[in-house]
């Protein structure tokens, strides 16, 4: 929408907001993603016309979900595209002629779990969740992970086969399944946001689109899944992490790091309703690996300053972690907070017991955790060495700008004293 | 409903190493499988070792060459397969993963319908 006026705005908020529903909504009708898909975007084009003369309805997702409905039963009715697409699965079966009825919040969970199912491909389950939840172009979900449309598209119509050809049923898993399904979705969000809060690669540190779907999407599960402490301690870990956002890059457009943020910058509201559910996810024993996340985020948002944090609960944190989603990253954090808590030395030595790990072999943090140490420790030469493999690991240019930095610092002061 | 064919894929040299015992374990498992899935499957068999597999593909010259040994080698080779007839994915993995296999895993692949 590149005109600011109220029309223009009033699509993209129900865009935005009412996208995966009316799109769920559509699928029971047209039993096939695709065929949903146009009908919604039709309904879209159609909102445009339509509500510059007659005003904005008052449910946009209502009105958007009857045009999108009606126009599927339309081609229904003419049923030859119909009859050549391969139908999905549906656990209830829905009669064509039955009104749109609004028991369709369900349906925004089935579209979710069929995105998020198992059987696709991670990088594939991330596309579709953007692409058919968040109604993202798929222009825009290529630009997201840096590869070409062509690749992208090529992505989405393969998993869009799979969901067809294996028959993925379009369905909320049952009770038994729920927990470890719930998980795969909650990954599927927590990775979109992760590549938006440090952009992989490219110029720029966050991609602050990525990041808001996330946040939306973890908004929507919390609305469908409220009993789930594990969807709590995901939305939590967004709000918590991303209220620092305007503090993690300086004015000149360079990295801070949390010991030089500006804290009184940290958004409190977010803050405030992050802890309120880490609380909540906490309640649930043992508590799982969002939860703890949430948690160590938090404790790092309640300390008046870095030198205050209180690293020992941190640390602590991290070991509940590890014992519920064991991985090396979570190792590697770990080893860095008791860099904090007991000393940089201390901190080598448990980042060394971890240089044998091949999965952080390319892990870019690794190198740098441990240059911060060793140039903490005055062993400047090996800090300079473990900074170059560092910025030979990264590619985002805020990152390595940062990197650099440090390592021209130490090379002045090595030839300054030499 | 739809059929899916369920491949097994195990560690043959471990399956030839297994005593008795634990062979004839394997094969009651399977029967129980068979037993608590009667409804679902309607087919299967067990394979004899890639030992006596043979592979024809053509050769460079574009001639039909015949060789001695399965068509990919791995360790762990297709050992056996159930036909099943399921609702869809989800019951089919439920099926899939009752299927007995001592250190490998199995594929679930939809039957092609050409109409």
């Amino acid at each position: 929408m590149a005109d600011g006026s109220p029309l223009a705005a009033a699509i993209a908020d129900a865009h935005r907001r009412e996208w995966a529903f009316v799109l769920a909504a559509t699928v029971r009708v047209t039993r096939d993603l695709d065929l949903a898909e146009e009908c919604v975007q039709d309904a879209y084009a159609r909102a445009l016309e339509h509500w510059g003369r007659s005003g904005i309805p008052a449910s946009p997702g209502a009105w958007l979900t009857t045009v999108a409905r009606r126009r599927a039963l339309d081609l229904h009715r003419r049923s030859a595209r119909l009859a050549r697409s391969l139908p999905l699965l549906l656990d209830d079966p829905y009669e064509p002629d039955e009104e749109p009825v609004h028991e369709v919040a369900d349906d925004r969970l089935r579209l979710i779990f069929t995105c998020c199912h198992p059987a696709l491909a991670p990088s594939a389950q991330v596309a579709l969740t953007l692409r058919l939840v968040c109604g993202l172009s798929t222009s825009e979900v290529a630009r997201a992970f840096l590869v070409s449309e062509t690749t992208m598209a090529a992505r989405i119509t393969r998993a869009k086969k799979k969901i067809a050809a294996a028959r993925i049923p379009y369905r909320v898993p049952s009770a038994k399944e729920l927990p470890a399904r719930t998980d795969a979705v909650l990954s599927v969000v927590h990775l979109v946001f992760t590549t938006g809060h440090t952009a992989p690669a490219g110029e720029r540190l966050v991609r602050q689109d990525l990041v808001e779907r996330a946040l939306d999407l973890a908004r929507m599960l919390r609305s469908l899944l409220a009993a789930d402490r594990e969807v709590a301690g995901l939305l939590a870990l967004i709000l918590l992490t991303d209220a620092r956002r305007a503090t993690r890059v300086s004015a000149e457009g360079e990295l801070l790091l949390l010991a030089e943020q500006d804290r009184s910058r940290w958004d409190g509201e977010a803050i405030a309703e992050g802890r309120e559910l880490v609380r909540e996810a906490l309640r649930r024993r043992p508590p799982g690996r969002f939860a703890l996340t949430a948690a160590i985020a938090a404790v790092h948002a309640e300390a008046a300053s870095f030198e205050e944090t209180a690293w020992r609960e941190i640390v602590a944190l991290y070991d509940l972690l590890g014992e519920v989603w064991p991985s090396p990253v979570v190792a590697l954090n770990r080893a860095a907070a008791i860099g904090f808590a007991d000393g940089p030395a201390a901190g080598l030595r448990e980042l060394d017991a971890l240089a044998a790990e091949p999965r952080l072999a390319t892990y870019r943090y690794l190198g740098a955790a441990r240059a911060d140490f060793l140039r903490r420790l005055g062993r400047s030469a090996e800090a300079r060495a473990a900074y170059q493999e560092a910025l030979l690991l990264t590619e985002n240019a805020v990152e390595r700008a940062f990197l650099a930095d440090r390592l021209e610092a130490l090379e002045r002061s090595a030839g300054s004293r030499g | 409903m739809a059929s899916y064919l369920i491949l097994i894929y195990d560690d043959e040299a471990a399956l030839e190493r297994a005593d008795q015992a634990s062979a004839r374990a394997l094969l009651e498992a399977h029967r129980e499988f068979g037993a608590a899935n009667g409804a679902a499957i309607s087919g299967g068999n067990a394979l004899r070792s890639t030992e006596s597999a043979t592979s024809i593909r053509r050769d460079a010259a574009g001639e039909l060459a015949v060789t001695d040994g399965p068509f990919i080698e791995t360790k762990e080779a297709l050992g056996g397969y159930y036909l099943i007839e399921a609702a869809d994915l989800d019951e089919a993995i439920a099926i899939a993963k009752q299927v007995p296999v001592r250190a490998g895993g199995v594929e679930v692949r939809p039957i092609r319908v050409f109409d």
